[in-house]
């Protein structure tokens, strides 16, 4: 799957989302959001009362005011409904995937029965061959294969997939391109990894997170205290000898309860585990998306996530009198057929030394030898010369006596500094060093600051020594590191570091992490791991790229500043509200309070309605920024918290004076009240 | 606003910094069952044998339903132990004047008030109360609610400072030693210096002419120290019996905010976290300054409509003030009287210009939080804590926590729940009494005057201050008793005080 980022006014998305807003008026489904049932019970009793005369005001203005109050529930309803209507086009790309299949069902009687791809259970045993494509999630049980898996990373390269180890699973819709697979489907129609995404995005089975519920009580608990206050006011005016109507009063009650924060909260939600799926990464659960963003501690493993998978040779090391073209030549010569990445890398690094690329077809005569784990060394036979590379003692062995003391001097000094040092030798002369080296991949260094910034301690995972954890730790930019690690360190780590009051986040792919992944409180798995690790993780990256977990915590993070400056930015709105409707209500009974009358509006019908129409746009005008989520920043709480109340705190307070002050003029010159 | 009412109040703030360590760092021992203080050798055999003689076992602590069950039943039992003082104190000693039984309804509110800490008091106490009913069914409410308030607070405290602990102290344990080693020492060393700068304390009735006395300085310690602030005269800290002198006024002021400001370092104490304490302290004090400089500046400023009779505008709004004490002195006390839930009084609230009155009102509807009632107003700040945590960890982009602990669904919906209380309560009677003919006859004004005193009657009572506007409200009070079921001991601050307004002076 490749997640195409759509526009914000993609028209696909818009259409349907209006027509959605309508059918979210069902008071039904509006319970769910306690704000903006409240405004919708106040629409309708506003409407009420433009049919049904009682009260002494212009049937226009309770018109246009109960219009308004309308437009604040649809334009709520809309938000969401553009956030599902993001998520179900990133849905039906993800579905677009699954193709109907046949499947060739292995019976119990050994038979095999062709059936379609739904009707597969979990259990179920399912045989493909070379073309077809893979009908369900599954476990190799027999046989090896290559898979083209673009369908869901976008990776056009095959891989292999194979019974046991770490590399047995393989995802529905993928088609196998060579050999004959044995699979155990582990996932029913409908429950696998990619059915759960598409029903999350799609809003269909999204629970409010608990830090939306907990955000919702308190929005509640406001609008409560606001419905008292309305309640009491209206006899207050009694005793005062006034009577506020009620369509002022519902004005009144929909402009200071939290509308605006009540009308996006969804559409936060769902807009940031779009911004997941846009990244590749499939999460489980809004929750897992949430916890994210709170995790401190980052788990990371060496291998893959913090260096790139293999070593590499930098630098030649020539002993004493030997020229360092001599021991380039040398490398070459004995890394030609060596076809692992260190091997290539020799090469590469040779050519720096001013020699021609050569290749094996150019020297019949030369006999390879390969690594094997008895003799620890490679190398080749030619011209009666044996030419061998390998571990310092393989090689000290191989030359019968001991190194000239500069390369041993340079074995040592590579092995403390975290490198591996692999010397090369001719016949039996020692001719100098390789170091090989960790490569840690770009940026990471910058990266880790800004975590560090943000208060996220990372630790590295490795099964090397503690001197190449150490220097590689160092050079990385890790906070700590532990060496010579087990998979059942990375379980015990986990856990002391949660009862330490942190969330953890790590990746996994193999079976033995999925213990760890589990109680992560994120874990995110690698497509390319085994089943067992997809499921024990809350996410699945469909890249496999294990540094895509810094990316995660950031969309996290994101997800929660941007719930929370918005509650700020609407909390703050009150105060601007309250010096337009108060003095509108009171100025003729209490002449006196004329000076809080700062804002200075036409009459009093024109400051309610300016407050309700504004009230009602600023939730439109705030849905970009809703699906898009507030900029992140790394930046230390302090500063992030200062910044923020700055901005939406002070903006919250400052915007609506000049909002309701500008539509206060607009309609006045309209001659709307 | 002039010099001397800046030095004063740099004075009083700077001593009010100063003895927050000394009393923290004392609560500490105190609270602790173990807690080491100089007071050992002579409280500790106490201690023991009260232990004994009420079959404690001080080394073992309660859950928070054990300690909240422990609460409620003490304070149930306490508070029919004062109804029967009151309405037998004909038959009981001391009762130099002869003063009959107290009626029903009152004894019902008086008992409920004192329970409560909100000491709300209906009656003029030298022409109601026997002395010993003053001493044995009132004084001693004064020292156990508000030893019931600090226990509160120092279990909520414990709470938050404990993880994975199930216990959060022993309710009785904290209610004896609090009396035992901070209460009733502190009171002595008080009464006796209030005595020395003459606080009347006696109880004789002298003279050709009835002047009642009594024993005043021991009332005025504890129901400063306490937060009680229901008066041993009518007039409370206005008579110059209970409050002769600026310095015993000073003293008392000081004394309000003495024990809530040592509580905030007893939290940062506990939760190892100094820092916090005093963040917390800070605000309360900002808090404090804020709505204090606003009261004072109005006061100060006086009436425009007199001064526009010519009247001088240096003299500010002296309506309803003891003229030794004056603006600042009075506008102090309004303010620091109402921060804490004490409700003590040395001037008619009701006579405070309209801003100055509007900053007593506020601090109560805030839920006496500044410094606040003894434990009372440590718990209700920190109950606003949580919920600023709340929204301040989502604007870092963190699931919030407060010392360590998450903030989540449960923990929001009891903050809440705490502010919703107060909102109904306060708008809800208050409407009803706008509303009933009942509420409108308790007024003394009509028009928004009316409607303050009103808000005033139902906030005070909310919040167990026991302040009022205006004589009115004593009357809607009455009224009040009919609600008093709703200010029960154990449900809310179980620690306010109350005090009635001065009559006119």
């Amino acid at each position: 799957m490749v997640a195409r980022k759509h526009s914000l006014f993609d028209r696909t998305i818009i259409a349907p989302a209006v027509a959605e807003s309508f059918k979210k008026l069902n008071p039904r489904s509006l319970l769910k959001n306690p704000v903006m049932f409240v405004t919708e019970v106040g629409a309708a009793i506003t409407t009420f009362f433009i049919f049904f005369r009682v009260q002494d005001e212009a049937v226009s203005f309770t018109l246009q005011i109960s219009l308004w109050l309308w437009f604040t529930v649809l334009f709520a309803n809309f938000a969401e409904a553009m956030a599902e209507g993001r998520g179900k086009a990133q849905a039906s790309e993800l579905r677009k995937t699954r193709t109907r299949t046949i499947a060739n069902r292995l019976n119990a009687d050994g038979l095999t029965e062709k059936v379609a791809a739904e009707q597969l259970r979990k259990n179920d045993l399912v045989l493909i061959s070379a073309g077809e494509v893979i009908p369900a999630d599954g476990e190799i049980l027999e046989g090896i294969a290559t898979v083209d898996e673009s369908a869901i990373t976008g990776e056009s390269a095959p891989v292999i997939r194979e019974a046991g180890g770490d590399r047995s699973a393989v995802t529905g819709g993928t088609r196998v391109l060579s050999d004959r697979i044995k699979v155990r489907v582990t996932a029913n129609p409908g429950e696998s990894f990619l059915d759960r995404m598409i029903s999350l995005v799609e809003g269909a089975q999204r629970q409010k997170t608990p830090n939306e519920i907990a955000l919702t009580i308190l929005l509640s608990a406001l609008t409560i205290i606001f419905l008292v206050v309305i309640m009491t006011l209206k006899i207050f005016g009694l005793y005062s000898g006034t009577s506020f109507s009620i369509t002022v009063l519902v004005a009144l009650l929909v402009c200071l309860i939290p509308t605006t924060i009540g009308g996006l909260l969804s559409a936060i939600g769902i807009a940031g585990i779009d911004r997941m799926v846009q990244k590749n990464v499939l999460a489980m659960s809004g929750r897992a998306v949430e916890a994210a963003g709170d995790v401190d501690v980052l788990l990371l493993d060496k291998t893959g996530t913090i260096t790139l998978g293999d070593r590499q040779a930098t630098e030649f090391i020539p002993a004493a009198g030997v020229p360092a073209q001599e021991l380039a030549d040398a490398a070459q010569l004995a890394s030609l057929a060596d076809e692992t990445p260190e091997g290539r890398s020799i090469v590469v690094l040779a050519k720096q030394y001013g020699l021609r690329g050569r290749s094996i077809s150019e020297m019949p005569h030369a006999a390879f030898i390969t690594f094997s784990a008895q003799t620890r060394m490679s190398g080749v036979d030619i011209d009666g010369r044996q030419i061998r590379k390998g571990a310092a003692d393989a090689i000290s062995e191989f030359v019968g006596s001991a190194f000239p003391a500069e390369v041993q001097q340079a074995v040592d000094t590579i092995a403390r500094a975290g490198g591996t040092p692999l010397v090369v030798a001719d016949t039996d002369r020692p001719l100098g060093v390789i170091y090989l080296k960790d490569i840690v991949k770009g940026g990471l260094k910058d990266r880790f600051d800004r975590f560090r910034a943000m208060g996220i301690k990372t630790i590295m995972i490795t099964g090397d020594n503690r001197l190449t954890a150490a220097a590689i730790a160092q050079e990385a930019g890790i906070d700590d590191f532990i060496a010579e690690a087990r998979p059942e360190d990375k379980l015990a780590l986990i856990r002391r570091e949660q009862a330490a009051g942190h969330l953890v986040a790590m990746t996994g792919d193999g079976t033995n992490d999925a213990p760890a992944l589990a109680q992560a409180d994120v874990g995110v798995a690698m497509n390319t791991g085994t089943q067992a690790a997809k499921e024990a993780g809350n996410m699945v990256d469909l890249d496999s790229n294990p540094t895509k977990l810094l990316e995660v915590v950031e969309i996290g993070k994101q997800l929660l500043i941007t719930r929370g400056a918005l509650t700020t930015f609407s909390i703050a709105n009150d105060v601007a509200k309250y010096f337009a409707i108060i003095p509108a209500m009171l100025i003729i009974l209490f002449p006196v309070i004329q000076p809080l009358n700062i804002m200075r509006l036409q009459s009093p019908g024109s400051a309610i309605l300016s407050a309700v129409i504004f009230n009602a746009l600023i939730i439109i005008a705030l849905i970009p920024l809703a699906l898009r989520g507030v900029r992140f920043r790394p930046l230390g709480a302090a500063m992030l918290l200062r910044r923020n109340l700055l901005m939406y705190g002070l903006g919250g307070l400052v915007a609506p004076f000049i909002g309701i002050k500008i539509i206060d003029v607009l309609i006045t010159a309209l001659h709307l009240v | 606003m002039d010099v001397y009412g800046w030095v004063q109040l740099i004075l009083f703030t700077g001593i009010l910094l100063a003895c927050t360590r000394p009393m923290g760092v004392y609560l500490v021992s105190v609270l602790d069952a173990d807690g080491k203080t100089f007071l050992d050798p002579m409280a500790r055999p106490l201690e023991q044998l009260l232990y004994r003689l009420a079959g404690i076992d001080s080394k073992s602590e309660q859950t928070w339903k054990q300690y909240a069950v422990s609460l409620c039943l003490f304070s149930l039992v306490s508070l029919l132990f004062t109804y029967a003082i009151l309405r037998l104190q004909h038959l009981l000693p001391l009762n130099p004047q002869g003063f009959g039984p107290v009626s029903p309804d009152l004894a019902f509110n008086t008992a409920v008030s004192f329970t409560t800490n909100t000491n709300w008091q209906s009656y003029g106490g030298e022409s109601t109360m026997s002395y010993f009913s003053q001493m044995v069914g009132l004084t001693f409410h004064n020292f156990l609610s508000a030893a019931s308030g600090i226990a509160v607070a120092a279990a909520l405290v414990r709470g938050i400072a404990r993880h994975s602990a199930k216990t959060i102290g022993n309710f009785w344990v904290d209610i004896i030693r609090t009396n035992l080693y901070l209460l009733l020492p502190l009171c002595l060393i008080y009464s006796l210096f209030l005595a020395v700068i003459d606080t009347a304390i006696n109880g004789q009735a002298a003279g050709t002419q009835i002047i009642a006395q009594g024993p005043m300085a021991s009332q005025a310690a504890i129901k400063m120290l306490g937060t009680n602030g229901g008066g041993f005269m009518n007039a409370n800290a206005a008579h110059p019996f209970e409050n002769p002198t600026p310095l015993s006024n000073f003293i008392q002021m000081l004394s309000i905010f003495l024990i809530p400001s040592g509580l905030t370092y007893y939290l940062g104490r506990m939760v190892r976290n100094q820092r916090h304490g005093w963040i917390v302290w800070g605000s309360m004090l900002l808090l404090f300054l804020a709505a204090f400089l606003v009261c004072w500046w109005a006061e100060a400023a006086g009436n425009p409509r007199l001064q526009a009779l010519g009247v001088d505008p240096l003299g500010g709004n002296m309506e309803g003030k003891e003229v030794r004490f004056g603006i600042f002195n009075s506008a102090l006390f309004a303010t620091v009287t109402t921060d804490a839930s004490c409700g003590a009084v040395n001037a008619m609230h009701d006579s405070l210009t309209p801003l100055g009155g509007l900053v007593p009102l506020f601090n109560i509807q805030l839920g006496e939080i500044i410094f606040g009632g003894v434990g009372s107003g440590l718990y209700g700040m920190l109950v606003f804590v949580v919920l600023a945590v709340f929204l301040c960890g989502l604007m870092v982009g963190r699931t919030p926590e407060y010392l360590g602990k998450k903030i989540e669904a449960y923990d929001v919906k009891m903050s809440v729940l705490t502010v919703l209380i107060l909102i109904f309560s306060i708008l809800g009677f208050t409407a009803w009494a706008a509303a009933s003919s009942w509420g409108l006859t308790g007024i003394a004004n009509k028009g928004p005057h009316g409607l303050s005193e009103l808000l005033y009657a139902y906030s005070s009572g909310t919040g167990n201050n026991g302040s009022a506007f205006g004589d009115a409200s004593g009357q809607v009070f009455y009224d009040y008793t009919n609600t008093g079921p709703g200010r029960q001991p154990g449900t809310k601050e179980a620690n306010p005080c109350k005090r009635r307004e001065p009559p006119c002076l």
